[in-house]
């Protein structure tokens, strides 16, 4: 008695202080603001220089559109990997932000098909947007006479990013320019007691490794036909891209599978790796970070090849604030808006109009790269496949770094591709 | 009719529950089934009929054999997992019925690391393994170096073999404790009069547990066993936090959710269905087994 | 699940849980030995929760690798006050998810358990064994149906769904501990007296069953209290990083690139710290209601 005693006390404050707490902060958290003048932009610019860029933005938002209200909605991780997962459900819950990152391209073109966004093709005439961004770009946006997004930004993906006090500590004076030069320097820094000099994160980073290495082995066109059904994955030359590929995850960290590529970035700036394989963003990251010991050089091999993605924004059907989700897309299309985000995000305009002196030492090179070089897209980051392709691909990836078997991966990239290819 | 009247408002004050799980449980289940026999591999959502198709692919033409391979994971992980907490549960609970001062104490502290979501405690777990080892060893690896077991540090998850045999590691962490609490509960249900006849009879203490002791026990094993075999088959929320969702360790649970991500309702199902029937296979002959024990007594 | 059988457990109270014998004073290598296991394994318990607490108080370069296990140089708050703000909407959204669902599956629980003990009708076992099976299921098999019907009806995802979701299946589980309790502690001839009576139904489970049904109370409270606080799968596929619960809030958190260590430790602890509370406070209750609540024959 004594016993139930005590637990009807205990059991009533517990239930009364919980109740209390539970009504003390009741208010609306489940609603948001429909019919607001916010707008809810969904990013995974959490951090460093994509934050930056992402505020510069917002920045030019608040001038041009006076009344609305920036919401950051933003899911960090995983270059997206994270934010694309929490976006699925909210999409699927039928519960979209106003606005939300999409990769230009292949990507897009889920959205598309799953009739979750909307036609901007109207105001894209409406805002000079389609003399403003290069064709190539509007054809890549342009699904069936129609263009669902604004681009913000263009991005390089097939990028070596590098410390420079250890590449001299290791006496490596010259970029390496093809794939044998690149390990006899990956091999001069492993003789400095460096075990792992190239560093690498989990299998979308992988992903982007081995892609540079096929527009190596392939060439551009050929490396854009695996993605088209244009070129056969059980191609020889695959085969051997495949086997470079393992030769250099030799000369990568053991633990990769358990780090992002931040993690991996953190590598390179302590001096426990030489190179890192990324996207141009890391310039950017570099930066806000404070490290100001590293150079860069285009894939050994890729030559005159710019591997490409878009970041861009769209109009998702259900959108609580249409009205204001325009407006945040026309900054996003116009100079002043470009200038604002990629002078700090690392990457360059999309625009052609853009003035390159307003911009960092890396984005001058990659703005004169852009108009010049020969452009593939990137399936790691969704230009050049489905997100269904994209997570084969990471998925078989991720059980060649257990166990590199060639034949195997091949396979499986031939498979997915059968699976996967527009027929 | 005076029968009726007499449990008929039972019945009625029940019908809600069971009109609710006839709908949220088996009426969804019966409708993923159907949606695992369709063709609808993407958001379209055609709604063909594929047969069993969905299923034997996943066996037979899954890429790399993902899915199998997931299987294998969830064995290992499961394995594992039940072992662990398993032997650790007894122990402590062994430890603690032999007498401890403060055992509260001890007991509260065993018990804590149940109260812990596994996505938060996944925040400290992946830290802990840490698969570095020598120099730059962190977490339990360079507890281990500072033990003088350097032998012992390993790459935990990241090992293609054997990583979801260190994945279990959190897991054990967490539910030895209640496994304690079922064991302790036990100990304390064996009436006293049974061990004073143990030892009046001259038994040893060896003898005691052995042969009297243990016996009294399996019951409450047999249902640990239950429950951490069906939270095993479900595991989730700690994989995800620990290594995110990935090829080494995916578990059939996170394979589902990478399908709904790209949106193949079908395979997802049929994904789904299996693990039920995993599940259901373990757990219906156990509930018809327990029905029964209890019409017999 | 046998509560009726001979050789079934005592109704749990604490009194059930404080050792029968005293424990033997005194050295002697058995207790030595015993000491040192029960230390041993404390200090293994709690060995996370001293990483992620001293973690918490660190400050930048203090965090890595090498300095994981020593404590902080500095300590300082700041990790604590930006977990805090990234979490505190969710974190009282979460109390709004889980208490009411601790109290209304707890209500719904104790009428079930009572009808299925001591209102019974025929085929009571049939029925309550297809209502326990909805306890194992893998929710995965009806999650995609389920979400579906959700965004049909218009039913905005966030808190409001994921209390109907909680309730509904956490109504086998509760329904289990009730009938269980009430097998073993009410007697029989309580409720054919108040029949005699001519007390119906309600006016039975009002008046004699609910004032003693506190202990069962605290169990099925604290049960799906934290199962619903520590959720993550419905909560990542009902709701979102805008209107979802803390685990939602903590993974995206602790998720982020470049994580930050200390804020995503000091957070795991934010989330986990009112299950922590209700099992220090409650735990001894606990221990003893798990067994009246598990599962076991």
């Amino acid at each position: 008695m004594r016993f139930t005693r005590r637990a009807a006390v205990a059991a009533v404050g517990v239930a009364a202080l919980l109740t209390a707490t539970a009504c003390g902060s009741s208010d609306d958290s489940s609603g948001g603001g429909s019919g607001s003048s916010k707008v809810e932009v969904f990013t995974w610019w959490a951090d460093g220089g994509e934050k930056a860029g992402l505020d510069g933005l917002v920045k030019q938002f608040g001038t041009d559109c006076a009344g609305q209200t920036f919401e950051n909605g933003a899911v960090a991780g995983g270059a997206g990997a994270n934010a694309k997962s929490v976006l699925a459900s909210r999409l699927q819950q039928s519960d979209p932000p106003d606005t939300f990152q999409a990769h230009a391209g292949a990507e897009l073109q889920d959205y598309i098909n799953a009739g979750q966004i909307e036609d901007l093709s109207a105001d894209y005439d409406s805002w000079g947007l389609k003399q403003a961004f290069p064709q190539g770009l509007i054809d890549n946006l342009t699904v069936e006479g129609k263009i669902y997004s604004v681009p913000a930004n263009i991005h390089r993906a097939n990028v070596v990013w590098t410390n420079k006090k250890v590449l001299a500590s290791a006496g490596i004076t010259k970029d390496p320019t093809d794939l044998a030069g690149f390990i006899a320097d990956l091999d001069k820094v492993k003789a400095k007691g460096i075990a792992a000099p190239l560093a690498i994160g989990k299998d979308w980073t992988q992903l982007m490794l081995f892609e540079s290495v096929l527009i190596t082995d392939l060439g551009p066109d050929k490396f854009t036909g695996l993605w088209t059904g244009a070129t056969d994955w059980n191609d020889p030359l695959v085969t051997k891209a495949i086997n470079d590929f393992k030769t250099l995850l030799t000369y990568t960290n053991s633990d990769r599978d358990a780090l992002d590529w931040t993690d991996a970035e953190k590598l390179v700036m302590d001096g426990k790796a030489a190179y890192q394989l990324m996207g141009d963003w890391e310039a950017a990251d570099l930066d806000a970070k404070k490290f100001t010991d590293y150079a860069w050089f285009t894939f050994p091999g890729n030559g005159d090849t710019f591997q490409w993605l878009a970041d861009s924004f769209v109009l998702p059907k259900g959108a609580k604030n249409p009205e204001g989700t325009k407006c945040w897309l026309k900054t996003v299309g116009s100079d002043a808006g470009q200038k604002a985000f990629n002078t700090t995000k690392g990457s360059i305009p999309a625009r052609t109009d853009a003035k390159p002196a307003d911009y960092p030492k890396y984005q001058q090179a990659a703005i004169a790269d852009w108009k010049s070089f020969k452009q593939v897209p990137s399936c790691a980051h969704g230009s050049a496949c489905s997100q269904g392709w994209q997570g084969a691909a990471n998925s078989a990836l991720g059980k060649f770094s257990t166990n590199s078997d060639v034949a195997e991966l091949q396979k499986a990239m031939a498979t997915a591709a059968s699976e996967f290819v527009k027929k | 009719m005076r029968k009726l009247r007499h449990w008929g408002p039972g019945l009625l004050l029940l019908s809600p529950s069971l009109i609710l799980l006839a709908v949220f449980v088996y009426g969804l289940i019966a409708w993923t089934t159907k949606v695992s026999v369709s063709d609808e591999h993407n958001a379209l959502g055609s709604k063909g009929f594929a047969g069993l198709e969905n299923y034997t692919k996943l066996f037979t033409n899954d890429i790399n054999d993902r899915f199998t391979h997931s299987l294998k994971n969830l064995l290992v992980f499961t394995v594992v997992f039940l072992v662990g907490a398993m032997f650790f549960g007894l122990l402590w609970a062994f430890i603690l019925e032999r007498g401890v001062k403060a055992e509260g104490f001890f007991r509260t502290v065993y018990l804590f690391p149940m109260a812990v979501s596994f996505v938060a405690s996944g925040v400290v777990w992946r830290w802990l393994m840490n698969p570095n080892k020598g120099d730059s060893a962190g977490g339990l690896n360079s507890v281990l170096g500072g033990l003088g077991l350097d032998f012992l540090q390993n790459t935990w998850w990241t090992n293609p073999d054997w990583g979801m045999a260190a994945m279990a590691i959190p897991a054990i962490w967490q539910l030895s404790g209640y496994v304690m609490a079922l064991f302790l509960a036990g100990f304390r249900g064996i009436p006293q009069e049974l061990r004073e006849a143990a030892a009046m009879d001259g038994a040893s203490t060896y003898r005691l547990y052995r042969n009297v002791i243990f016996p009294q026990l399996t019951p409450v094993a047999l249902s640990a066993l239950i429950i951490l075999g069906h939270m095993s088959m479900k595991m989730f929320d700690l994989i995800m936090s620990v290594s995110g969702p990935q090829w080494l360790t995916e578990v059939p649970a996170i394979y589902v959710w990478q399908t709904l991500l790209t949106s193949d309702y079908a395979k997802a199902a049929a994904i789904s269905i299996i693990l039920l029937l995993l599940v259901a296979v373990v757990i219906v002959p156990y509930l018809i087994y327990t029905n029964r024990q209890e019409k017999n007594a | 699940m046998t509560t009726t059988s001979v050789e079934a457990p005592p109704p749990p109270s604490v009194e059930t849980l404080t050792p029968v014998r005293k424990p033997k004073r005194g050295g002697g290598p058995g207790a030595i030995v015993k000491y040192a296991l029960a230390l041993v394994f404390l200090i293994i318990v709690l060995m996370p929760l001293y990483v992620l607490i001293v973690t918490s108080f660190k400050a930048g370069s203090d965090i890595g690798v090498a300095s994981q296990w020593s404590l902080p140089e500095t300590w300082t708050l700041a990790s604590w006050e930006k977990a805090w703000n990234a979490l505190q909407p969710a974190f009282f959204r979460t109390f709004q998810l889980a208490v009411p669902v601790a109290i209304i599956s707890s209500l719904i629980g104790a009428a079930n358990g009572f009808v299925l003990s001591r209102w019974r009708f025929p085929g009571a076992d049939v029925v309550f064994t297809l209502i326990l099976f909805g306890m194992f299921i893998p929710y995965q098999a009806v999650m995609i149906p389920l979400r579906e019907i959700v965004t049909t009806l218009g039913i905005p995802p966030g808190i409001t769904t994921l209390v109907l979701v909680h309730c509904i299946y956490g109504i086998p589980i509760c329904t289990l501990i009730f009938r269980n309790y009430y097998a073993t502690t009410v007697p029989e001839e309580l409720i054919e007296a108040a029949r005699v009576d001519g007390a119906g139904l309600l006016r039975t489970f009002g008046r004699i069953i609910l004032p003693i049904s506190i202990p069962g109370f605290v169990v099925t409270i604290i049960w799906q209290f934290t199962s619903a606080w520590n959720d993550y799968l419905f909560a990542i596929f009902l709701s979102n990083t805008r209107n979802g619960p803390i685990t939602i809030a903590l993974n995206a958190l602790a998720g982020a690139q470049s994580p930050d260590y200390a804020a995503s430790m000091a957070g795991a602890l934010i989330t986990s710290l009112p299950t922590l509370v209700v099992y220090v406070l409650l735990g001894r209750w606990f221990i003893g209601g798990l067994m009246a609540g598990s599962v076991k024959s």
